[in-house]
Formats: structure tokens, C-alpha cells, sequence
């Protein structure tokens, strides 16, 4: 039957045209356009691929960048961000599998020292560092040392750097009688948040950060393990968790906390702790400097009301942590020349100003450069806490926080992969702890043998 | 008129007392009946409000400004604003979401076509022409869902890295077509198995050709089938998160990867990505609402088997 036949053909031309569809589809791109490509020798006309954490001032940043680099340079970005957890696993699956999908990435101190000895980062010493315009000599030492790999070339520029400090509601302690000295000790913190407990009703003598993560609990418990001489592992890669100076440190600040912390503080992160603060709910918190804009902003019942001192000390003289969002350029860029042009501008001199006129200078990205310290238009906008985060920044050393020499940098972390699972392991434990799930010996004992595994690994590799 | 309807007084009053006492009987349980259909009514109204509650709060907290929706207890009679929805079409970062609605639009569309492509042939060889061994290649599907999803991420990650496929609309067309094409056959299967043979029979008697019973019978006795399968594996599509954000990066970046970037560790987002889930979700509920009347058919359909 002619009639049959010809349908079975449409059918099957109809089959294959379907088929051939899918296959040229294969290999198309998405609607958000094709992906990076190359320009010309300077980079304009060409596209680069920007990985990036979902952080207030990078969001900014994104608004910023068409106007402020795009229409000067004619290189075209885009982004992908993501929240962070989602971006460290992202960046270390691209990083590591050298997957050319994108050119930059917000890495931090964490990553840099590792992932410049796998050979994943384009070292940024001969181009972006030497460019006069840029002036390298205007960052900040301990981010840049940070930033440096283990060869000595710089691997990534900062665009936003922190360290940690202690935050105080000056009008409660004025009411109370009380004052906080400019460097106080841990002892004398504890002495004062057992006196400023409930002075108000609902109001903490301290708040720190109960919740899990690595990021999280475990960044300023590891600053005071630091300073009460404690440490993760000892230079020789032997875990030192159960031994008395990170014992001690664990016990001071799970007490500290269960004692005269906020409310529901095994699950108290930094957003938590902000807006305790921010209500009235604590009278101290020690936590990241980036919060003092915050604190201070327009819209904060708290502004004018609180008092910065340094990260509380026993053995140290100081400890601070450090931590700084920097950029990065993956080694198999194929746009290397357009992504440092991108580094040039978002880690730049001019970028503050930039920022400062479209969101205010109380929005600028702090803690990288000594220029925009010396600002006059931002020493009046952040008046009540710059001093102390320039010197808080300043005085950070990661390559020797604690009074014993370390394996690897890091002030509130240890710089090694492994750490992000150890310390994850690490921070539930002690956030069960802080809740009574578990004694503080009991988790200490169960992370020691973690802690070993990992160093034991190390050890072999320095054989 | 009247006479016949009055009762003989001997006797009816035996089976009048019976009637009456039987009445009560039957308004009693009449009674009992309509106390218990209330009591389901209230039950299934509670469930509803159960299920209905996380959405309302979504779409209101979608509409209060980040500090009142962070607020503990809720602030739910705060004002209402779109500063949220102004967002997620780009306020604050400039980035537009077209881009990753229409990627997910794209992929979610011809990934169900393709399913459905090879899905109706396969059930119809395992439900109305029936091959050697059917119920062995039923089971073969099914074991392909039994590997954790995660599992199988690595080797795609490499392989597509290989092929030069990441970040490709195609890629993610091949795997969530692969993902839902055991899904779909088993439910084509089922809805294929109640058309009866006789039918198909029947116009193979009157010369229709294989094609010609499909077009003519077998299609419009499964559409409400069809439907069904289809709307499962766009919703799927759409939903898929995992994959999607291994895969894609700055080109064929989807819907949910765009709806993550709005979570940050630095700061409020509970109102922002309230607003971009109610968004995201629009182009589900609106196609289940279009297709509604043939999904109840076609769920009910398979349901009877």
C-alpha cells in the first residue's frame, strides 16, 4: 500500500529530524549565552566567567561591574553565586578537575595555601602584582601574606579582608558601672559577662557562635584555643586536641557560653549572634569585623551604642583571626589576560570610590588596603570602628598564631583540605557540648582520634 | 383521594410502629452517617490547611521586607512590600532570571518529549503486544532507579568534562531524560494495560497499520496517561537541583541553581528566596492547573489497576 509507505516515511524522517535536533542541541549552550571566549590581545571583546560567594558587597559588586568595568575595558562577565558551602564545593570540584568553566573565583586564606601547591591557581606575581596602577604595596600585609603561596608569588588579591574583635553595649556597661579594658583577657571577658548576665531582662552577658561548621563554631573557639596555648596539631603533625591547652580553651568557652551565653546557642551562627546584638538580647559578642557596619548602619537600633576592643588574650598577645574573600585565576583560563583585568579592577584602588558613590562608604568593602584606611571620607563614615579592625587586621599572624610552631597557616582553621571535614566533625560535637548532648572530654576524645587520622596522613607524606 | 391512605385499623398498627421505629433506625443512622461525613469533611479540611499552611506563609513572607520576615516570633501583620520580587528580577545584582527560566523551560520541555518519545513505544511492547519476558524488562527499568543519584554524578561530571558537554543544554536534556525514562515507561505500562486487546484487535482486523492504531486508538483511549507521565517528568525536570548544579556554570545554568544564589551566609534572604521559589514554582502550578482535569482521569486510571 503506496499511502502506508509514505507514512512510515514520514514517520521516520519525522524520528530523525527529531534525533538531529537533539543532537545539535548537544552542543549548544544555554540562554545564558555562549560561554567564555577569547578577544583581543588586551582582552576587550571577550568574555569572562566569574565564580562568586552570594555575600552583600559581591552582589553590589555585580550591579557595579557593566557600568564600572564592562563599558571601560569591553570585557563582558558573568557571574554564577552561590552561598557558601555550595561555593567551596563548586570551586574545589572546578578547581581540581582543571575544568576551564571559568576564569575567576572568590577563594579565601583557606584555599590559597593548597590549592597554589596543587598547581590550580595562575600565579598573579608577574602581571596584576607589578601593574603600578594597582599598587600591591597598598595591601595590607598579613592579607597579602595570606594570599601567598608557599613559593612566594602572590596567588590571589583580596577583595574584602576580616579579622575578629569584641563587640560591648557601652551604655549598659555605663549604667552598670563597669569598663572594658582596650585589650582585655579572657579571664576578665568571663568576669564581665557573669556580671552583666540578665542586667536587662532577656539580655546575655556574651554571645559566641554554638552553631556546627567549620566556618562557624569552630572559627573563634580555635582563636581561643590559639591563645590559651593550645593548638590542632604540633609542628611534627600529632594531634594535640585532648591536650591541656585546647582542652582548657574548650572548656572555658562551652562554659562561657552555657554559663552566660545567648538563648539556643548550640544553634547561634553569626547572623544569630548580629541580631541579638542588634536587639538587645546580648551585652558582648566576639565576632568577625565585618559585622561593625552593621552594627553602626542608619537603621540599627544599636548605633552609637557599641564599644570595640581587641579579641580577648591569655597567653598570646593577641588573636585575632584572619580571613579574607580574594580573587582567583583558574590555571586553565583560557581569558587569563581579561581575568586579570577583572582583578585589577575589583581588588583596585578605585574600586572603594566606586562602591562608596553608588552605595555609600559604610557599604565599601573594609580590610584590604591601607589607602582606603587613610580615607578621610571613610574614617568619618566608620569612625567608631576602624582603628580597631586596621589593627586587628594588622596584627594577625597566620603563620604562627599560638605559642607553639604549626605544620601548616591558618589562624582560626588549619590550611589543609582535610579540615573542612574535620573541623565540620569537630564543630557538632562541640556544639552537642554546648547544648549538654555530651561532655566537652567525651567530644574532645572522639575529635582527637579524627584529628590524628588526618595528621597521620601528613606524616606518612613527609616521609 | 383519601380513603386508600387511611390504615385499616387492626392492621396497621404493627407494621405502622415498625415503619416508625425503622424511620428512627434510618435517621439515626442517617444521623450517625452525616456526624461521620462532617468528621471526615473537618479532617480533610485540616489536612488541606496542613498542606496549604507552608505555602501561605511562603508567599507572606515573600511579601515582608528581610527584617520583618526574620523576626521570631513572625511578624505576620507587618507591612507588605515587592522589594523581594523586585530583587529577583534583578534589583540589587542587575542579573536578569530569564536566562535560567528559559534554560529550564528548554530542557524541562524536551526532556519530556523525549521520554514520551520512547516511553509509549516501550510500554506498548510490555503491555498490549507483550515481549518474551516483559516482566524481566520491567524490572530491569526499575533497577536503574535503585543506584543512589549522587553516585553516578562523578563519572557524568568526567565523562561530560571529557566530551567537552558541561555547562550544554544537551547534556542536561540526555540526563533527565535517562532519569525519568523508568518512571515514565512503568506509568505508560500501567495505563496502557487498561486499553483492552479487543480494540487494538479489532482495527488490525479492519487493515488499520500498526501506526494508524496508535494514532486513531491508542493515543486518545492514554491521553489522559499521557498527561499524567508528562506533567510527572516536567515537574521533575524542572525541580532537579543536584545535577544542574554540578553541570551547568554561567550558560545553561537552571531555574533552582538561580534560586540558590539568593541564600547568603552574610546577612538576611528569607524574604528574597521566598519571592524566587513562589516564581520558580509559577510555571508547575500552572501547567498541573491546565492539565487538571485529564491528571485526575489519568491518576484514577492507573489507580484502578
Amino acid at each position: 500500500m503506496p499511502t502506508m509507505k509514505r507514512k512510515h516515511l514520514r514517520a521516520v524522517a519525522g524520528l530523525a529530524v527529531a534525533t538531529a535536533t537533539l543532537v545539535a542541541l548537544a552542543g549548544c549552550s544555554g540562554a545564558g549565552g555562549s560561554g567564555g571566549s577569547g578577544g583581543s590581545a588586551d582582552g576587550s571583546g571577550s568574555t569572562i566567567r566569574v565564580l562568586m560567594v552570594n555575600n552583600p558587597q559581591m552582589v553590589d559588586l555585580q550591579k557595579l561591574t557593566n557600568d564600572n568595568f564592562t563599558k571601560k575595558t569591553g570585557i563582558k562577565v558573568k557571574y554564577t553565586v552561590l552561598p557558601e558551602d555550595s561555593l567551596r564545593a563548586k570551586a574545589s570540584q572546578e578547581f581540581s578537575a582543571q575544568a576551564g568553566q571559568y576564569d575567576v573565583a572568590t577563594i579565601s586564606n583557606y584555599e590559597v595555601p593548597f590549592y597554589s601547591t596543587n598547581g590550580w591557581l595562575l600565579s598573579l606575581s608577574d602581571n596584576v602584582a607589578k601593574d603600578s596602577k594597582f599598587d600591591q604595596s597598598d595591601i595590607l600585609k598579613p592579607i597579602q601574606d595570606a594570599l601567598t603561596g608557599s613559593d612566594g608569588k602572590v596567588y590571589a588579591e583580596p577583595f574584602y579582608g576580616e579579622s575578629s574583635m569584641l563587640y560591648y553595649r557601652k551604655d549598659v556597661f555605663a549604667k552598670q558601672g563597669l569598663t572594658m579594658p582596650a585589650n582585655p583577657t579572657w579571664a576578665q571577658v568571663a568576669d564581665l559577662a557573669k556580671k552583666l548576665n540578665d542586667v536587662e531582662p532577656g539580655m546575655a552577658g556574651i554571645c559566641l557562635r554554638g552553631q556546627p561548621g567549620w566556618g562557624q563554631n569552630i572559627a573563634p573557639l580555635t582563636t581561643v584555643v590559639n591563645t590559651m596555648g593550645g593548638t590542632w596539631f604540633d609542628k611534627n603533625w600529632n594531634a594535640e586536641v585532648d591536650k591541656d591547652g585546647f582542652a582548657t580553651a574548650a572548656n572555658f568557652y562551652v562554659n562561657l557560653v552555657k554559663n552566660y551565653g545567648e538563648k539556643g546557642a548550640a544553634q547561634a551562627g553569626y547572623t544569630e549572634c548580629l541580631n541579638d546584638l542588634t536587639q538587645g538580647k546580648a551585652a558582648m559578642w566576639y565576632d568577625a569585623t565585618a559585622a561593625a557596619g552593621s552594627l553602626e548602619a542608619s537603621d540599627s537600633p544599636v548605633a552609637g551604642k557599641i564599644g570595640y576592643a581587641a579579641a580577648p588574650v591569655d597567653k598570646t598577645k593577641n588573636s585575632g583571626w584572619l580571613y579574607s574573600w580574594a580573587w582567583g585565576i583558574e590555571k586553565a583560563s583560557k581569558n587569563a589576560t581579561a581575568a586579570e583585568k577583572f582583578i585589577e579592577w575589583a581588588s583596585g584602588p578605585d574600586y572603594a570610590k566606586q562602591a562608596a558613590k553608588a552605595y555609600g562608604w559604610a557599604q565599601v568593602p573594609p580590610g584590604t588596603r591601607t589607602s582606603l584606611y587613610e580615607n578621610a571620607d571613610y574614617q568619618k563614615s566608620a569612625a567608631a570602628f576602624y582603628k580597631q579592625v586596621e589593627n586587628a587586621i594588622k596584627s594577625a599572624d597566620p603563620e604562627n598564631p599560638g605559642v607553639q610552631k604549626r605544620p601548616a597557616p591558618g589562624i582560626q582553621f588549619v590550611a589543609i583540605p582535610e579540615f573542612a571535614n574535620l573541623g565540620t566533625d569537630a564543630s557538632q560535637q562541640i556544639s552537642d557540648a554546648i547544648a549538654g548532648k555530651t561532655t566537652v572530654d567525651a567530644a574532645l576524645k572522639s575529635i582527637q582520634t579524627e584529628a590524628q587520622k588526618v595528621g597521620d596522613t601528613y606524616k606518612k607524606k613527609q616521609k | 383521594m383519601s380513603a386508600p391512605t387511611i390504615p385499616a385499623p387492626t392492621a396497621s398498627v404493627a407494621p405502622a410502629r415498625r415503619a416508625r421505629v425503622g424511620k428512627r433506625r434510618t435517621s439515626e443512622a442517617a444521623r450517625k452517617q452525616r456526624r461521620r461525613n462532617s468528621l471526615l469533611a473537618l479532617l480533610a479540611w485540616v489536612i488541606g490547611l496542613i498542606f496549604v499552611a507552608p505555602i501561605v506563609w511562603m508567599v507572606l513572607t515573600s511579601l515582608h521586607s528581610e527584617a520583618n520576615a526574620a523576626t521570631n516570633p513572625p511578624s505576620l501583620f507587618a507591612p507588605l512590600t515587592l522589594q523581594s520580587y523586585a530583587n529577583f528580577f534583578g534589583s540589587a545584582s542587575g542579573a536578569s532570571p530569564w536566562p535560567p527560566l528559559i534554560n529550564s523551560a528548554i530542557i524541562s520541555v524536551l526532556a519530556t518529549l523525549v521520554v514520551l518519545v520512547l516511553s509509549i513505544p516501550a510500554a506498548y511492547s510490555l503491555s498490549i503486544r507483550p515481549v518474551r519476558k516483559w516482566s524481566d524488562a520491567m524490572f530491569f527499568f526499575l533497577t536503574t532507579k535503585m543506584l543512589p543519584m549522587v553516585a553516578g554524578l562523578l563519572p557524568i561530571y568526567l565523562i561530560a568534562k571529557a566530551l567537552g558537554m558541561l555547562d550544554t543544554l544537551g547534556l542536561m536534556i540526555i540526563l533527565y531524560s535517562a532519569m525519568n525514562l523508568p518512571i515514565a515507561i512503568w506509568m505508560m505500562r500501567s495505563f496502557l494495560a487498561e486499553i483492552p486487546v479487543e480494540l487494538v484487535e479489532a482495527a488490525s482486523v479492519d487493515g488499520a497499520s500498526l501506526l494508524l492504531t496508535f494514532r486513531r486508538i491508542i493515543l486518545p483511549l492514554a491521553s489522559p496517561g499521557i498527561v499524567a507521565t508528562s506533567l510527572i517528568c516536567f515537574i521533575f525536570s524542572w525541580n532537579e537541583l543536584l545535577f544542574a548544579n554540578v553541570l551547568t556554570s554561567t550558560s545553561s545554568y537552571t531555574a533552582p541553581v538561580f534560586l540558590t544564589s539568593f541564600v547568603t551566609s552574610e546577612g538576611l534572604f528569607l524574604s528574597k528566596v521566598c519571592a524566587a521559589s513562589i516564581v520558580i514554582s509559577l510555571p508547575v502550578l500552572i501547567a498541573g492547573f491546565a492539565a487538571q482535569d485529564k491528571l485526575v482521569q489519568g491518576l484514577s486510571l492507573g489507580a484502578v489497576k
